[in-house]
């Protein structure tokens, strides 16, 4: 009897103690959308400058996702069959971006594609432009947010048997017909997730892209500004906005991640 | 058709060492050995999976040791169920059709569809097929590479009774219509209704390769010995004593053995029934030559009475009856005296 009231109180304990972390994440995103009107966030959606600054946030993520996955869908196939040498130092730094501060990203960034440098330099020799472009915002976000992509799809074909593709080569089939009719599709799902996760993570990044690009300005740039210059109420509106849309990707991705 | 010339494959702690053996087309050859003696790890060898560490793989003569996988000219049905999840049993039957470009795929997946019984599950995602249509569409898909020579691994070993007759069935009439197949199995009454050849593997090598009926008639090996019913198999040497009939078989465990044989002298195989030792307590004279003295190791119900496992270096198994077990009063650990006549030993060459 004793025990079965202590194992109630130890779940008691341990329910109150999960209800804070949810009520830690939950409120200030229910917060944001009591302390903001329906009329004020019609007429931020009005605004040619917020319209244009989530069109930019959106494409130029989405751009750079499926630039990189050319790169990081064959790399991390690699990482996931192959075993190599200093494998385990290249899993490391491939999250690398993920543990350094975002501004500290954004500043190792700068320092390789600014004017004086050779890339900068070949880049202008074709008339491309890095610093305050969509091309250096999308380096940023891409360069933040690849981890999740080749970590997420490494994944997925580490779990797709072997045999599935040893199968298909004796059948005749060549390395990469085996590779596009075996290995990606059973391994899709993983790789549709992380290609979601790094959309999502790009748009939401703040520190690298405005090392590199202040202007033209992403959302989270745009939030940041109206909120120095014109404060918390101003910022609201527009917030609110983002975080919908935000959020609406969440559930896309929990919904591939459920199937 | 498929000439294994010497191969030998280094696995870590585990080898296949030289393997020959010749397949002509036509043939149903069987690979039969317990489990973990490197059946399937000879089929991934040849099929390109397990890398070949020195001999040579000769298809239709052309020497295929060092090519690639996809470019070997033979396909396999592995142990697990390999048919991939992500296609319907159409597009599985397709694939290598696709492959190959081929006309009328329509056309050939029904014919090979209806060759192997499974035309009305052609819509259905292999996650819903029964163990044995499984095979049938693995096997299906094999026959669509119209390679005319299928390796099978262990393909009846997870059906039930059913399946197994009708899938056997199926591949007998496969192998009459011009396939040729290597099947490894662990099951000698599998291979004894397929087979016209069939290569023993013991411990990575082959033992014995003949007809069916010459390796169960002469067995070479323990792992056949015991299908057969001849639970002491020993390998030596025969040596005559005075050109008298009466030999000495000297064993791998240390023990010599009075046998009466007209076998030459050289190395060979004695097998003795279980049935023909008898146990006591102390030692008897008889006109038994053979005399050991032991430890009982083992006690166990028999189809027919029981059967005693005595340790004297050799693992001897005797049958006998609960009677005997209780006038003797035998029991685990007990040490007791075994013996047999030198005519109940069987030599075989």
């Amino acid at each position: 009897m004793l025990k079965k009231i202590k194992n109630n109180y130890l779940n008691l304990i341990f329910t109150f103690l999960s209800g804070i972390v949810i009520l830690f994440i939950v409120a200030p995103i229910i917060g944001l959308y009591f302390n903001s009107t329906f009329n004020g966030i019609i007429e931020t959606i009005n605004e040619s400058e917020v319209q244009e600054s989530i069109w930019l946030t959106l494409w130029t993520s989405m751009t750079g996702t499926l630039l990189f996955s050319i790169f990081a869908i064959p790399f991390a196939y690699l990482l996931a069959r192959k075993n190599f040498m200093f494998k385990n130092l290249i899993n490391g730094l491939i999250d690398i971006p993920v543990i350094i501060p975002h501004t500290a990203a954004g500043i190792a960034l700068l320092g390789i594609i600014n004017r004086n440098t050779f890339f900068g330099e070949a880049a202008e020799f074709f008339g491309v432009k890095f610093i305050g472009n969509p091309i250096g915002i999308i380096l940023a976000m891409s360069f933040v947010s690849i981890p999740f992509l080749i970590n997420s799809a490494r994944d997925g074909f580490a779990s797709v048997p072997e045999r599935f593709e040893q199968v298909a080569l004796n059948l005749g089939a060549s390395k990469l017909k085996v590779f596009f009719s075996i290995s990606l599709p059973l391994a899709w799902r993983s790789i549709l997730s992380g290609l979601i996760l790094m959309w999502a993570r790009g748009m939401s990044e703040f520190g690298a892209v405005m090392i590199i690009a202040y202007n033209p300005k992403i959302t989270p740039v745009l939030i940041y500004e109206r909120f120095t210059s014109f404060g918390l109420k101003y910022a609201i509106p527009v917030t609110v906005i983002f975080v919908s849309i935000c959020l609406i990707l969440f559930v896309l991705i929990r919904l591939t991640k459920k199937k | 058709m498929l000439l294994v010339k010497n191969i030998n494959v280094n696995l870590g702690e585990f080898n296949l060492t030289n393997i020959n053996f010749n397949v002509e087309s036509g043939d149903y050859f069987v690979v039969l050995g317990a489990s973990g003696v490197g059946k399937s790890v000879l089929l991934e060898s040849i099929v390109g999976i397990k890398k070949i560490e020195s001999g040579n793989v000769i298809l239709n003569n052309e020497d295929i040791t060092h090519k690639e996988i996809n470019e070997r000219k033979l396909s396999i049905v592995l142990q697990s169920v390999d048919l991939f999840p992500h296609y319907t049993v159409y597009e599985n039957i397709a694939y290598p059709l696709r492959i190959k470009k081929s006309k009328n795929v329509n056309q050939k997946v029904l014919h090979y569809a209806e060759k192997v019984g499974i035309e009305n599950k052609l819509e259905k995602k292999p996650e819903t097929l029964s163990g044995g249509e499984a095979q049938r569409v693995a096997l299906a898909r094999c026959l669509a590479t119209e390679y005319n020579l299928i390796l099978l691994d262990e393909p009846l070993a997870s059906l039930d009774v059913k399946s197994k007759y009708e899938l056997k069935m199926l591949l007998r009439k496969l192998n009459r219509e011009g396939i040729t197949f290597i099947h490894v199995t662990h099951d000698y009454e599998e291979s004894i209704s397929l087979a016209n050849k069939i290569a023993v593997l013991e411990k990575g090598t082959i033992v014995d390769l003949n007809s069916p009926e010459v390796i169960f008639k002469n067995p070479k090996s323990e792992f056949i010995a015991n299908f057969i019913g001849h639970k002491n198999f020993i390998k030596g040497k025969i040596q005559s004593v005075n050109n008298s009939d009466l030999k000495i078989f000297t064993s791998d465990y240390d023990i010599d053995i009075y046998c009466l044989t007209d076998i030459d002298d050289g190395e060979a195989f004695l097998t003795i029934s279980s049935n023909d030792i008898s146990i006591s307590n102390q030692k008897e004279k008889s006109s038994n030559r053979n005399n050991f003295y032991g430890k009982i190791i083992d006690i166990a119900k028999a189809r027919i009475g029981y059967e005693i496992i005595i340790d004297s270096n050799y693992k001897f198994a005797v049958a006998i009856s609960k009677e005997s077990i209780e006038n003797l009063d035998l029991k685990i650990g007990k040490e007791v005296w075994l013996s047999f006549k030198a005519s109940a030993c069987k030599i075989y060459r």
